[in-house]
């Protein structure tokens, strides 16, 4: 009898082969996530994924949970609904860097203004990968994609600073290299109470990576090596990437702010009456820049 | 006065915006998505007044989009669930009315048109979007929308859309217009217990066997709620009866077949429209919303004048009664259409004909309801 992988249960077995490149670090930000769920301890049944539309958005659907493949840019509002209407689950947000920052970019920051309790982790590749790699909100000035053949002369939006000046009162970055860091840091976004964003840089080495001769998925995992910076509590307006460039990574922002239900429940008393369930919050340390 | 559980009962001198909430209320609508824009936005108002008295939740939202995306949301969550719109709002919800199509979401869509193009008349009526609401979001569909002509008939048909909504697992469009919704009459709300409601269907089975898409009979599948066991994947990609996305000719011949056969083959039980005095006209006026309304004058006229005049309102809109059409088509001599726009319900009417009857829409741009002049010479000409 075949082994078990301790993560299978956690994935459709049935949908494998996934759909991703060789070289992509989507599978890496999946391991990453799925260790987090793991070790959260929270019930998987009262755990929804909600995903848009492209590379990233199907995450969704290899995972064995409930999940949701909305249209592109739309997870985040589909996931406000599904939160409110039953605040006992705990509503994971994942998808990329376009769908989240460009089309759904409207819902990204009003939801962290509202601070609705739920995780968003939206992996970075600089690239609509599933559409053959064009340009996107965060491409760095000068990269190529399909439609910035001349270079990129757009000024791209930086994940964290967008996320921190909305109300996010949690927000990490992280390369697809830091699984270790990563993992511990989705765990504790899970957590938080509130609109928790993690961003993860992560390589495009069939697109964007070999539009911009940055070699193959292992060669940018290299240059993260090299370019990764590890600064907790750096200022989020202050992290901006550039091409080529440091790629600041780690904890930026981590406050307690009311989330959007505690303030219902403030300004309404006993006429708010939807059930909740409270979750149990672990205690989880993200390892500081020294380990 | 309210009963107990918060629904409002007896007689209430209510807007059709308001009494459509209030209806919704009834209907155990207990999650509304919405955002303001004229002429619907006092259904937003009222529930958000009204819904967290009832243990309900009502969101403002950033717009359209992201309101019509967090019904879809609530509903999978366990809720039923509600968003009012009009005009541009109305087309920014139709990507996602789509979304609602093909996961087979249960909600409600209300739309109080005013007129257009674009941002055209907004506190003025229109009902241009009757089209749109058939054909508007991207794709081969069918869809069911009903049409008020009254305060009491928005209540009415909010807590019919909310079940046949349901029952059929489409969201369901309430087509109503400026003037029913802010037009303010005399509501009278059943007592509560004499509301017929229609429950989710959820699972029969448990989780190991459960095919998210897996149809019943009536080829209507199970809805699994989040968060209770089921770990279903539902995506917006054609997808098999696992829900699993399948890119391929036939998955998409399986599934929007079955999307399209569901409400076909269960036509007779959605259809809903009001005949009178059509078993010896020679002339049928044919209209929905407020120009089925402006159109009873006209034809009392007619009558008055001799001419044998039947009304033919339509309550469900879409699904349109074909065969009816088709039939009275047969003995009459035509139809008069009133409607403001320029020819969208009236075109139906043409086709189900068959040629067999004139069909004389009385068009209007909107702003405005009909001159009953106007449909009264319309009904001349459908007699001469």
């Amino acid at each position: 009898m075949n082994e078990r992988h301790p993560m299978d249960k956690l994935l459709r077995e049935d949908r494998i082969p996934h759909i991703w490149c060789s070289g992509c670090g989507l599978g890496t930000c999946l391991t990453a996530f799925i260790t987090a769920i793991q070790e959260s301890g929270i019930p998987l049944e009262q755990m929804c994924v909600v995903s848009g539309i492209g590379c990233t958005g199907r995450v969704a659907g290899y995972l064995n949970l409930d999940s949701f493949h909305t249209t592109h840019g739309r997870a985040i509002p589909f996931a406000a609904g599904l939160h409110l209407a039953n605040p006992s689950l705990k509503v994971i947000v994942i998808s990329g860097d376009g769908d989240l920052i460009a089309i759904g970019g409207n819902h990204f920051i009003h939801s962290a203004r509202r601070n609705l309790d739920m995780t968003v982790v939206c992996v970075n590749n600089f690239n609509y990968g599933m559409t053959g790699g064009q340009g996107g909100p965060t491409t760095p000035l000068g990269s190529k994609t399909t439609t910035t053949p001349y270079g990129n002369f757009e000024f791209p939006f930086s994940i964290p600073y967008l996320a921190a000046a909305s109300g996010a009162p949690y927000v990490a970055r992280w390369t697809a290299l830091d699984t270790r860091r990563l993992s511990k840091s989705l765990g504790e976004a899970l957590h938080k109470r509130g609109f928790s964003v993690v961003e993860i840089i992560s390589p495009c080495p069939t697109l964007f990576n070999r539009f911009n001769k940055q070699g193959t998925g292992l060669d940018v995992l290299k240059s993260y090596q090299q370019n990764a910076v590890i600064q907790h509590g750096a200022d989020p307006a202050k992290v901006a990437i550039e091409r080529d460039g440091k790629i600041i990574v780690g904890k930026f922002v981590d406050i307690e702010r009311p989330t959007f239900l505690d303030m219902v429940k403030e300004r309404l008393g006993d006429k708010f009456e939807i059930p909740w369930e409270k979750l149990e919050r672990k205690e989880v340390t993200v390892p500081s820049a020294d380990e | 006065m309210e009963s107990e559980s918060g629904v409002l009962r007896g007689e209430h001198f209510l807007s059709g915006n308001e009494a459509c909430a209030e209806g919704a209320i009834a209907a155990g609508c207990r999650f509304f998505a919405g955002y303001p824009i004229t002429p619907s936005t006092e259904v937003a108002e009222h529930l958000s007044e009204r819904l967290p008295e009832v243990g309900g939740m009502f969101i403002q939202m950033e717009d359209e989009i992201a309101s019509m995306n967090a019904i879809l949301g609530a509903a999978w969550g366990g809720m039923k669930t509600m968003t009012a719109t009009s005009g541009p709002g109305f087309s920014l919800m139709m990507e996602n009315l789509g979304l609602g199509i093909m996961t087979e979401t249960p909600c409600v869509l209300v739309n109080v048109q005013r007129g257009g193009p674009s941002t055209g008349l907004p506190t003025l009526v229109g009902q241009g979007d009757m089209m749109q609401a058939r054909w508007g979001s991207h794709g081969p569909y069918e869809i069911i929308a009903v049409s008020p002509s009254s305060p009491q008939e928005f209540f009415d048909l909010t807590i019919k859309a909310f079940n046949l909504s349901e029952q059929w697992r489409v969201p369901v469009l309430v087509m109503a217009d400026e003037v029913v919704g802010h037009m303010t009459e005399k509501v009278t709300i059943p007592e509560p217990g004499t509301i017929r409601l229609t429950a989710r269907r959820t699972p029969r089975v448990p989780p190991e066997k459960y095919l998210p898409y897996e149809p019943d009979a009536d080829l209507v599948p199970q809805m699994a709620i989040a968060g209770h066991g089921y770990r279903m994947h539902i995506t917006g990609l054609t997808h098999d009866r696992k829900g699993y996305p399948v890119i391929n000719e036939e998955a998409q011949a399986e599934l929007v077949e079955r999307l399209v056969e569901k409400i076909r083959k269960n036509k007779h039980e959605i259809v809903e429209y009001q005949e009178e005095m059509c078993e010896d006209a020679d002339v049928i006026v044919c209209s929905y919303g407020i120009s089925a309304r402006t159109s009873l004058l006209p034809i009392e006229r007619a009558r008055e004048e001799g001419i044998k005049v039947g009304f033919l309102k339509l309550i469900v809109v879409w699904p349109f009664p074909d065969e009816l059409i088709d039939e009275l088509a047969g003995h009459v001599k035509g139809f008069v259409v009133p409607e403001i726009n320029f020819g969208q319900i009236s075109l139906e009417v043409e086709r189900c004909a068959h040629g067999k009857a004139r069909v004389i829409l009385v068009p209007h741009a909107g702003g405005g309801i009909h001159d009953p002049e106007k449909v009264l010479e319309a009904i001349r000409r459908a007699a001469a």
